[in-house]
């Protein structure tokens, strides 16, 4: 093979005016994490009402929590960022859609959303697992002190809940990282449509991609460590079940 | 008539399926009194979980009506949480609140339900945590408690919500045989004080010591329904008395 290593290349200036090469690939980072905080900030918000909606006793409503999940977990995420990009603006008025194709920053917001939405049915499914793997006795107990379903979800139930299910809600944090760089397809210059852009215009496909492995790795890595410090700060003493 | 005629707890004809196959509740009639304590029995499975969850609306029952304190459970205006909060339940596997300490066990509902400061709640808490002899214990969580200190905190749990009435199911039975003496102790100094009581267990020792009444249960029908005296002594159902003699042979 032919092949010229160029560590430096991340020192020389990139051609968009925009400073180095490293600049370039921090600055898709940038986007990469912003992606993925909006993206994770929908998945928690709309996974845990949806994971609550699926626990209650009410048929229409868990008929709607499961019908979303499945639509959200069925349909490939690539596919899923095409509909809302591509198709959504088109079948809405034409003002609308107008409205969104110009919308700054598209890109960003439809990536976020539906990465968002996207992992929302797993983290809806992860907290119905975790409702679900609490004593029957529990939800009893708080209706039996007068608590409110609503109360009893809040201070008795999802409390454990979210306590139980917080390792594999952390693997589905670092999906959602992941996720992100399928909307470099939509136009997003995260970290990985960044690290495309100096490939081609540098032929440095090594370092290039060198960088954002480790990039994404001391990322995701950062993101574990964060997620154990706070499993122990939650941790109940004496609580033996759930580990 | 007034209030303090009519019975705390009365039960008329209450039937309950759980499948249209499978009927859990025949047609089951009988009343608390005020300060009575009823000690419901009968083999497993036959009922007296959901005999008692019916009585402050934990489980619906299809036909029949409940009246606590002289309001209709199955009143569409009667306010279910308002009037669960004032009835104590105390469970078989405690179900105390596994993250929150004990003494947040014994505010939550105080402040949530009942409007309760915090001081107040806390002070209410701390006394009937002294009163169960657990006052040292106040600042731990309940993982780190026996089973019979987190049954005895559930029961502070119930009576620091002043409770009219207070029900209990199988309280002792998932506990080691040396920690059911410190559980029962409090619920006989409960009824000694007067507490409205209905209680579902196996031990008849409490039974013959506090009792007013016994109900004896099988197949969801209440089989028996008499004074203690008569219970234990007088001639009784074939189901009951074999039931006894199985009980109380251990
Ligand atoms: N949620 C439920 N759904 C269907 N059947 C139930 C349910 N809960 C209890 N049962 C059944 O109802 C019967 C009575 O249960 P239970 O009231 O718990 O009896 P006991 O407390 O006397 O042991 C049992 O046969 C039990 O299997
Ligand atoms: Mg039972």
């Amino acid at each position: 093979m032919n092949y010229t290593w160029n560590w430096g290349i991340f020192w020389e200036l990139n051609p968009e005016g925009t400073g180095t090469y490293l600049d370039m690939l921090l600055m898709g980072l940038r986007w990469t994490l912003a992606t993925a905080a909006l993206a994770a900030l929908i998945a928690l918000v709309f996974g845990s009402i949806i994971g609550v909606i699926r626990t209650l006793p009410n048929r229409g409503l868990v008929l709607a929590g499961d019908a979303w999940v499945e639509f959200f977990r069925n349909i490939p995420l690539l596919v899923q960022l095409f509909l809302w990009y591509f198709v959504l603006p088109e079948l809405l008025p034409k003002a609308a859609g107008m409205w969104l194709k110009t919308l700054p920053n598209a890109s960003f917001w439809t990536g976020a959303i539906g990465v968002g939405l996207f992992m929302s049915s797993r983290v809806a499914e992860q907290v119905k697992a975790g409702i679900r793997s609490l004593p029957r006795g529990q939800s009893m107990a708080g209706t039996a002190l007068g608590l409110t379903t609503a109360q009893t979800y809040r201070y008795v139930l999802l409390p454990m809940a979210f306590r139980i299910i917080l390792p594999p809600l952390t693997s589905e944090l670092l999906n959602t990282v992941k996720n992100t760089s399928v909307a470099l397809t939509i136009g997003l210059m995260e970290l990985t449509a960044r690290t495309r852009a100096m490939q081609e215009y540098s032929f440095q496909v090594f370092e290039a991609f060198t960088a954002a492995t480790l990039i994404y790795l001391a990322l995701n890595a950062s993101l574990t460590f964060l997620m154990r410090r706070l499993e122990r700060a939650v941790a109940v003493p004496g609580y033996v079940t759930g580990k | 008539m007034s209030a303090s005629a009519t019975p705390m707890i009365e039960m008329a004809a209450v039937s309950k399926w759980y499948s249209p196959q499978f009927q859990v509740l025949k047609d089951c009639t009988t009343s608390v009194d005020r300060g009575e304590v009823v000690v419901v029995c009968g083999p497993s499975g036959s009922g007296k979980s959901t005999l008692i969850k019916c009585v402050n609306a934990l489980e619906p029952f299809q036909a029949g009506t409940i009246r606590v304190d002289g309001i209709n459970l199955s009143d569409p205006g009667t306010n279910l949480p308002k009037l669960r909060a004032r009835i104590g339940m105390v469970f078989q596997h405690f179900e105390l609140f596994p993250h929150l300490k004990i003494t947040e066990n014994l505010c939550l509902a105080q402040e949530k339900v009942l409007g309760r400061s915090r001081e107040e709640a806390m002070a209410k808490g701390r006394a009937l945590l002294d009163r169960v002899g657990l006052a040292a214990h106040a600042e731990k969580f309940p993982g780190q408690l026996s089973g019979g200190q987190q049954q005895r905190v559930a029961i502070a749990r119930a009576l620091a919500m002043d409770p009219i009435a207070m029900l209990f199911d199988e309280p002792t039975s998932a506990l080691d045989p040396e920690m059911i003496t410190e559980v029962l102790d409090v619920m006989v100094e409960l009824a000694r004080e007067g507490m409205t009581m209905m209680v579902v267990t196996h031990e008849m020792g409490f039974a013959r010591k506090v009792a007013h009444r016994v109900i004896f249960m099988d197949q969801g029908e209440i089989i028996e329904d008499r004074s203690k005296d008569e219970f234990f002594g007088s001639p009784r159902s074939d189901r009951a008395q074999l039931f006894l003699s199985k009980i109380l042979s251990h």
